[in-house]
């Protein structure tokens, strides 16, 4: 039995947490953020050279072959660096093609995607709080998709989107191509500035089936799962130690505000909490990876449990700083908004714990 | 990282269960006496009669119980595998079998001895321990010495080849049954307030020693006040020299807080939830099938996990011979927590059957939720209470300046 990194991971976070120090300062996150797609070529194109894009991608493809909890190492990292860019996007598809386990579409489109050059997305969840395969409505006839889907991560962006739809046997997988007929992605204005969606809609659009039945649109959702919890882990930790720093330095009744019990206590708290929450999404993508019977509760218990203690951390941080966290100026916001979308994407808290429990047959 | 039950994992399971069945029959486990209500709390079976004990001796040489202290100290040594632990666990329940004893002479005086013990004190203490034939009491706390444990005031003054010890300690759990205590007590009065403690091992039948029993608020009597008046304990019974008492009980008070922060004790509680949340109906209906209670049901779900795993993450880390940092300084303080909003959960999943007692035959799960919440309180408070938790979680961990001390 062994439950911690191995010397490759450790050093895989350490390059990727130093190179995004270095090219990923939160003034390049803003310029990012402000721009009109939320999307650097330049840094995506850098975090490619470094390998981030193509983690999961076998070698034979171009990647490295990795597992997924490298690839939520990584999630981590661009987490804590509040990293703008459709890397969530691209790794959810690329998990679904992996999934389907159709060698025509791997050859296709993965080297692309771990060369960075193929930005890829999945469009999943539906209007409605619809996040499950058994209730999609996007529907496949004569090789065309109809319908829409009202929310896509860089779906206004994507060369190829990822599509969980069904037909007539049930649900499954379709790739469309950017600009393809009938396609039209229209850019939405999110609260999280640093990672876009947009909604697609399909009308009798061209499109290839990759894979039948649920499986692989759930192997698909629980990695985002697992990724959306270690994004929410890397924001978690970074907040605390932004808090932890200006607790150090900001002075008032002639000390540090990190004398006084109270703060102490909300920052214990916060750091109690954070801590045992690390083990969770390890092991959820350690489950994803390994232990199939139980990646899915896992996956879905992860999300919940990290994205909800996400929000608390992101508000005691600010209030924590006082009048300084509340301003556009001060860096915080950027996790506050961003913790938004990692709880409100692949379904609330509730939506997964509830799942969860069906799972467990309680 | 490697977490799944292999097939040496199933293999071992195999042994284990072979072991018990060669071991320990059901007449062996119908035998025993009725297990006492905190031992049951803590999944404790406490039987010490020979045939116990031989089944114990039997267990630590096959490498099963108390595998993390040498073999030279009367342990199985064996290195640290979570798993197997709980495999072990798991078999054991399952056979009724007489487990490790729990409590605070092998969880937190067995280390420190192995730590800071003379070879005497190791050679005659550790094995009688381990085997539930010396029964352990800690003399930290008094009256006046709760948070700041370190203003002491009991008293030991070296009298030829006795100490002379004069105080008063509180809130002793096990005093009654105990026949030794371990204590802090003051021997240096010139010195700084730390510096003049000594750790001492006190016989509970020495003339001198009252044990009076305090009540809990679960109507219990867990523990005791004790009065030392004139106390005479062999100079040799001191663990480390004179006024090193203070860094010698830290290492005590760390595998306490390990006994306490460890979420087995939640797991249980969890786990009964779970049954009761299934049997008991709310309007016909099973109150697991209640979203409300399935939602916060989940949410403990996944803090508990957080804890176990967070478990296995501290002992791969000193398997290691990795700083855990303050990883290692959070679990008494999250498990705490757990263990009040698991029991708080309980108690509303009974509904108006939680106003019955433990002992009311018509209480659902015997009564045990209720006192499990009242003892998720006694535990927040044991062992450093969760205000000197945060204290130390900001201070050390997060490197805030230290509050101001007298």
């Amino acid at each position: 039995m062994d439950f911690g990194l191995s010397q490759d991971q450790v050093m895989l976070k350490d390059t990727i947490r130093r190179w995004l120090e270095a090219e990923c300062p939160t003034t390049r996150v803003r310029s990012i953020m402000e721009s009109e797609t939320g999307h650097d070529p330049a840094l995506w194109r850098g975090l490619a050279e470094l390998g981030v894009t193509g983690l999961q991608v076998p070698p034979a493809f171009g990647g490295s072959g990795l597992e997924l909890l490298d690839v939520a190492l990584a999630a981590e990292e661009m987490g804590a660096a509040c990293t703008p860019g459709p890397f969530l996007a691209s790794a959810m598809a690329t998990a679904a093609l992996l999934a389907s386990n159709d060698a025509e579409a791997h050859q296709r489109w993965l080297p692309g995607i771990a060369s960075g050059e193929v930005i890829a997305t999945l469009a999943l969840g539906e209007a409605q709080e619809v996040w499950d395969a058994d209730e999609l409505t996007v529907t496949a006839t004569d090789a065309t998709l109809t319908g829409e889907k009202p929310l896509v991560p860089y779906g206004a962006l994507a060369d190829l989107i990822v599509v969980a739809a069904k037909d007539a046997s049930g649900p499954g997988l379709w790739l469309v191509e950017r600009g393809a007929a009938g396609l039209t992605t229209t850019p939405l204005q999110g609260t999280d500035m640093t990672r876009r969606v947009a909604s697609v809609s399909f009308a009798k659009t061209p499109a290839v089936k990759i894979a039948s039945g649920r499986a692989a649109i759930d192997r698909a959702r629980d990695a985002g799962l697992v990724l959306l919890a270690a994004d929410a882990h890397g924001g978690s930790a970074r907040c605390i130690d932004m808090t932890t720093k200006y607790a150090l330095t900001r002075e008032q009744f002639g000390q540090p505000i990190g004398a006084f019990q109270a703060v102490k206590h909300q920052l214990a708290d916060m750091v109690t909490e954070l801590e045992p929450g690390t083990s969770l999404w390890w092991y959820a993508a350690h489950a994803w990876d390994q232990i199939p019977d139980k990646a899915e509760r896992h996956a879905a218990l992860a999300k919940a449990h990290t994205t909800d203690l996400y929000d608390r951390v992101t508000r005691v941080s600010t209030e924590l700083h006082g009048g300084i966290g509340f301003t556009w100026e001060y860096d915080l916001h950027l996790w506050f908004r961003r913790a938004i979308f990692d709880r409100s994407y692949l379904g609330s808290a509730a939506t997964n714990r509830l799942r969860a429990a069906d799972l467990a047959g309680w | 990282m490697n977490l799944s039950y292999s097939a040496e994992y199933e293999q071992f399971r195999a042994e284990v269960r072979d072991f018990l069945a060669k071991n320990w029959s059901a007449e062996d486990a119908a035998a025993g006496p009725d297990t006492d209500s905190v031992a049951a709390m803590t999944g404790a079976f406490v039987r010490t009669d020979e045939r116990a004990t031989a089944f114990r001796q039997a267990a630590i040489d096959r490498g099963y119980l108390y595998r993390h202290v040498p073999r030279k100290y009367g342990g199985s040594e064996q290195a640290s595998d979570p798993l197997k632990a709980t495999i072990i666990a798991e078999e054991w329940k399952r056979s009724k079998a007489p487990f490790e004893i729990m409590g605070q002479g092998p969880s937190m005086l067995v280390p420190t001895l192995i730590e800071h013990g003379t070879d005497e004190q190791r050679d005659t203490l550790i094995k009688a321990t381990l085997l539930g034939h010396i029964k352990w009491c800690q003399g930290y706390s008094e009256p006046n010495a709760g948070s700041d444990l370190a203003s002491l005031r009991t008293r030991g003054v070296l009298d030829g080849d006795h100490w002379v010890v004069n105080g008063q300690k509180i809130w002793t759990s096990n005093a009654k049954e105990a026949q030794w205590m371990f204590a802090l007590v003051r021997t240096e009065p010139e010195a700084p307030k730390h510096d003049g403690i000594s750790y001492l091992l006190i016989e509970m039948n020495t003339p001198g020693i009252d044990v009076r029993p305090l009540r809990q608020m679960t109507g219990d009597s867990d523990f005791s006040e004790v009065f030392l008046e004139n106390v005479r304990v062999p100079a040799k019974n001191i663990v480390g020299k004179r006024g090193q008492g203070w860094i010698v009980s830290r290492s005590t008070l760390k595998h306490e807080r390990a006994l306490i922060g460890n979420a087995s004790l939640q797991r249980r509680t969890f786990d009964g939830l779970v049954m009761m949340a299934q049997a008991i109906e709310h309007h016909g209906k099973p109150a697991i099938k209640d979203p409300v209670i399935r939602h916060r049901l989940l949410e403990l779900e996944a803090r508990l996990l957080a804890a176990e795993l967070h478990g296995y993450r501290l002992l791969t880390a000193s398997a290691r011979n990795e700083d855990t940092g303050i990883a290692g300084m959070v679990p008494k303080l999250y498990s705490t927590q757990l263990a009040y909003d698991i029991s708080k959960l309980a108690m509303d999943v009974m509904g108006a059957g939680g106003l019955l007692a433990q002992g009311e035959p018509a209480a659902p799960a015997m009564g045990m939720f209720g006192t499990a919440y009242m003892w998720s309180l006694g535990i927040l408070i044991a062992g450093g209470a969760a205000n000197i938790q945060r204290n130390i979680i900001a201070e050390r961990g997060l490197g805030m300046p230290r509050d101001a001390r007298k």
